[in-house]
């Protein structure tokens, strides 16, 4: 390229770009280049004769060759100062992942080209395997040997490459303007038979990891929270009539834990109430034989924490928990996402981790399947027995390591597997696992709405679990598990997992009702003010009640779910509004006993696969009881509210939170209500920054 | 220092189906591809899987692969050719999200503004329009004009008139830059 003064800005870009230009990740750099010739040599049916048999590298000094081969590396890899690499890791790192495996060192200087390197790949054999990290070497990013073997007279080649390394910028990268020839490759070093074939073995092997610490850089956040506006406060008389769908998802509470815990408060948005109050289990009274729905609804009524003037009127429905022996076949597909930014501590080991967990719990005649997307693509494990961990294990350890790409995308394919292994009888159901990539295959919103909801009515469920955060696109998650009659979950560590795929795990995969709506008509002779805490994503039109084609929530085996109101009473001094002069008063028709109910509870559901909705429906009556668990997901709901700055609250405190909270923990047999307590602690410390 | 094999060897060993060449040659390749892979994307992550989709394209294209032309054209322009193809995918996938309450959309307004944070080199590239963008990505790899324009299907002439488009875009956004 000629230069000319008016290039001036274009050798800025020039330095620039090359500065920003990270080096390749070491563990996709090997995968890809494993499944190239993998697929090579099934292209080509093998013909595996070497090529390089035939030559021979003239004999020079090792070190000066590897020397030479630092240089050219490092000049088309990374031609940088040490402050435009500094800038280039800290930008576009994605999430900090390679700073935390502390796969990258920033360098002292920006060229430190340490001769001890050459020694010691030609000194010793180990040196291939992993043995050179011993080696301090303040510039190395990480290395990766390769070793090949020499038929021909039965010496090893081994072939070091050194990894890319801020250089001083320099005219010298025209030097390897030339051609590829140098980039890679350091002197054969020649060796003995002895280690040949272990040498040979090895293929790649990541050699270095340099364990220099740094702080972690800013993370670039492109998180997207669903949520509305609070739940206004309504006036009984002029809309006395509430109606949404239950909601049995948990995302929200572990995203804000997750929060809470790197030393942020949540983002507002972040904050659904009801998916905070419905991720602790609850001891609600279960069905009996004489329920005719699946569930058991309770209701309480009780004076609010935060305001002695008001009352919380707490409904809980607590699902039937089958006989786990008597529970139907299970087929589970899982469409697991392995785009490149899945790679990460926190993402596919963590569900690997997660999915060995579920195994255990799974009987035989479950049946499970993997399909990959996003990555690479297609399906990693056939229709197989949970029994069979060995095969299930081996697809688990593959993942990412693809194939083909197929046409087809892996949402139709996981539904095509999940419909081929399906019997009369059994639940299906797809999970999707996904740090935010919802590149599925249907590129259409509609189309992909309306598949997930046909796929739905053949009976085939959709579930969505969420990983790792800063992409996490959770607005969506909970648009396609709520589309699927599924449920969402964000999981963030193997407890978590835990919690998830084995305690909940037949509430979390077996639905006992589907689409639960609530509709509660409040009596304006008694509540003048109401409004629901939490729900905003989940609110029905009041006409949706009835209409069976309305999609709603849907309740998992031995699931409970919690709905708290908070209403003023006639003539309390909380009351927000001004009465109705002109108020039209037919109280006087209503039967005493009816007049005194502060309102009327409606519940539909379906059984799961029907199409008809059945009813039931009672009067709310004031109970004036809470017990240990009204009053916890009272406190949860408290929580959540302060989280959200709510202006519902006047003074109550984190303090008054903990309180309530640490005083109705329970039995809480999984721990869940002492962590709660614990975030409670983490949130006021953090809101008094 | 350099190989005895030249790269072109490699490849017509690897058109003929020589599994070891073709190893040789792509491990060869594998660090230039990713640096090109990053400046079409200027995002890592996608680099890393736009890597993955030529690797994974690239076993059946070197059957095709006829001797005489240079590799590094040769091979970048599957890399151009498969950077097309994801960003078409992502185009087409980001229009159609616009049903999803705009996420996708305000996803990329955010990443955008983050990348203005990085400075001019962002700010630069990402004003580009894609085809000046691609032409200056190739040309920073150091390849010549008709290289750049053999491997995006254009005559040389149209490359010169792009750079030089690219580099008075350049010029005006630094004025305004400093104007600021």
């Amino acid at each position: 390229m000629t230069s000319r003064k008016d290039d001036i800005d274009l050798d800025a870009l020039k330095a620039a770009m090359q500065a920003a230009t990270p080096a390749p990740d070491a563990a996709r750099r090997a995968e890809n280049l494993r499944v190239a010739q993998e697929s090579f040599i099934a292209a080509q049916g093998s013909q595996t004769e070497t090529r390089q048999t035939s030559i021979r590298p003239e004999k020079r000094g090792i070190l000066n060759g590897v020397f030479q081969m630092i240089m050219t590396r490092t000049m088309a890899g990374l031609t940088a100062t040490t402050a435009i690499v500094a800038v280039g890791i800290l930008f576009f790192t994605p999430f900090g992942q390679e700073l935390t495996r502390g796969r990258i060192a920033l360098p002292e200087t920006g060229a430190s080209l340490d001769p001890v390197l050459p020694v010691e790949v030609d000194a010793t054999i180990g040196a291939t395997d992993g043995e050179a990290a011993a080696t301090p070497l303040p510039a190395m990013v990480d290395a990766v040997s390769e070793a090949a073997r020499d038929d021909a007279d039965g010496r090893v080649r081994v072939e070091a490459e050194a990894p890319p390394m801020p250089a001083p910028q320099a005219a010298a990268r025209d030097q390897i303007s030339g051609g590829l020839a140098g980039l890679t490759r350091s002197d054969a070093v020649q060796l003995g038979n002895a280690n040949s074939a272990a040498i040979a073995q090895q293929g790649y092997s990541t050699a270095l990891v340099a364990p220099e610490p740094y702080a972690a850089p800013p993370q670039a956040n492109t998180e997207e929270f669903a949520n509305e506006d609070d739940n206004p406060l309504r006036v009984t008389a002029e809309d006395p009539v509430s109606t949404f769908s239950i909601d049995v998802d948990t995302a929200a509470y572990s995203i804000i834990r997750s929060s809470l815990q790197r030393g942020a408060l949540p983002p507002p948005d972040a904050v659904r109430i009801e998916e905070m109050v419905n991720y602790f289990p609850y001891d609600y009274a279960a069905p009996s034989e004489e329920d005719i729905s699946p569930f058991r609804p309770t209701v309480n009524v009780f004076e609010t924490p935060w305001n002695p003037d008001t009352r919380l009127v707490h409904i809980g429905l607590q699902g039937e928990m089958p006989l786990v022996e008597d529970r139907p076949p299970l087929n589970l597909v899982f469409l697991i996402d392995t785009s490149g930014s899945m790679n990460d501590p926190a993402k596919l080991p963590l569900l690997v981790q997660s999915f060995r967990l579920m195994l255990d719990e799974l009987n035989p005649e479950d049946q499970v399947a993997i399909v990959e997307y996003a990555g690479s693509a297609g399906v990693a494990l056939e229709p197989t027995s949970a029994s069979d961990r060995a095969a299930i294990t081996r697809a688990l350890t593959g993942l990412g390591a693809g194939g083909s790409t197929n046409g087809q995308g892996g949402l139709v394919e996981a539904y095509a597997l999940a419909a081929e292994m399906s019997d009369e009888g059994e639940v299906s159901r797809v999970i999707l696992a996904t740090d935010g990539d919802f590149n599925v295959g249907i590129s259409d919103p509609d189309a992909l709405t309306d598949f997930i909801s046909d796929q739905r009515e053949t009976g085939i469920y959709l579930s969505v679990l969420g990983f790792g955060r800063g992409n996490l696109q959770d607005d969506t998650m909970q648009a396609l598990a709520q589309n699927g009659n599924g449920t969402a979950a964000f999981i963030d560590t193997l407890n978590e997992a835990q919690r998830v795929l084995v305690d909940q795990l037949s509430g979390a995969l077996y639905p006992i009702a589907d689409d639960v709506k609530i509709q509660v008509e409040f009596n304006p002779a008694v509540i003048a003010e109401y409004r629901l805490i939490g729900y905003e994503t989940r609110a029905l039109a009041r006409e949706d009640f009835n209409n069976d084609a309305v999609d709603a929530g849907e309740l998992g085996a031995g699931h409970s779910v919690t709905a708290i109101y908070e209403v003023t009473p006639v003539g309390s001094p909380a009351r927000l509004t001004d009465p109705l002069r002109y108020e039209a008063s037919d109280a006087a028709d209503v039967p005493e006993d009816v007049a005194a109910e502060l309102g009327f509870l409606r519940l539909r559901w379906k059984e799961p696969g029907a199409e008809d909705s059945q009813l039931i429906e009672f009067p709310i009556t004031d109970t004036d009881s809470s017990g240990t668990e009204a009053e916890f997901a009272a406190a949860i709901a408290g929580f959540g509210q302060l989280l959200r700055g709510s202006d519902f609250l006047g003074d109550w405190s984190y303090d008054d939170a903990i309180a309530l909270a640490g005083a109705n923990r329970g039995a809480d047999a999984f721990g869940y209500r002492n962590e709660a307590v614990q975030l409670m602690r983490l949130a006021e410390s953090l809101s008094q920054d | 220092m350099r190989m005895d094999v030249s790269d072109e060897d490699l490849a017509g060993a690897a058109a003929g189906g020589d599994a070891r060449a073709f190893e040789v040659l792509l491990a060869r390749l594998y660090d230039r591809l990713f640096g090109l892979c990053f400046r079409l994307t200027g995002n890592r992550a996608e680099a890393e899987d736009l890597c993955q989709d030529i690797c994974a394209v690239l076993p059946a294209r070197i059957r095709s692969y006829r001797g005489g032309a240079r590799v590094t054209t040769w091979v970048y322009r599957v890399a151009v050719n498969a950077a097309i193809d994801r960003r078409r995918k992502a185009a087409s996938y980001a229009r159609a999200l616009d049903g999803w309450g705009n996420w996708e959309t305000s996803r990329q307004a955010a990443i955008t503004e983050e990348h203005d944070q990085l400075g001019w080199l962002h700010s630069a590239m990402g004003q580009l329009s894609e085809t000046l963008r691609d032409t200056l990505a190739l040309v920073l790899d150091d390849l010549t004009h008709a290289e750049v324009g053999e491997i995006l299907g254009i005559s040389e002439g149209t490359v010169s008139w792009r750079l030089s488009e690219a580099r008075k875009r350049l010029r005006e956004m630094k004025e305004k830059e400093e104007a600021t």
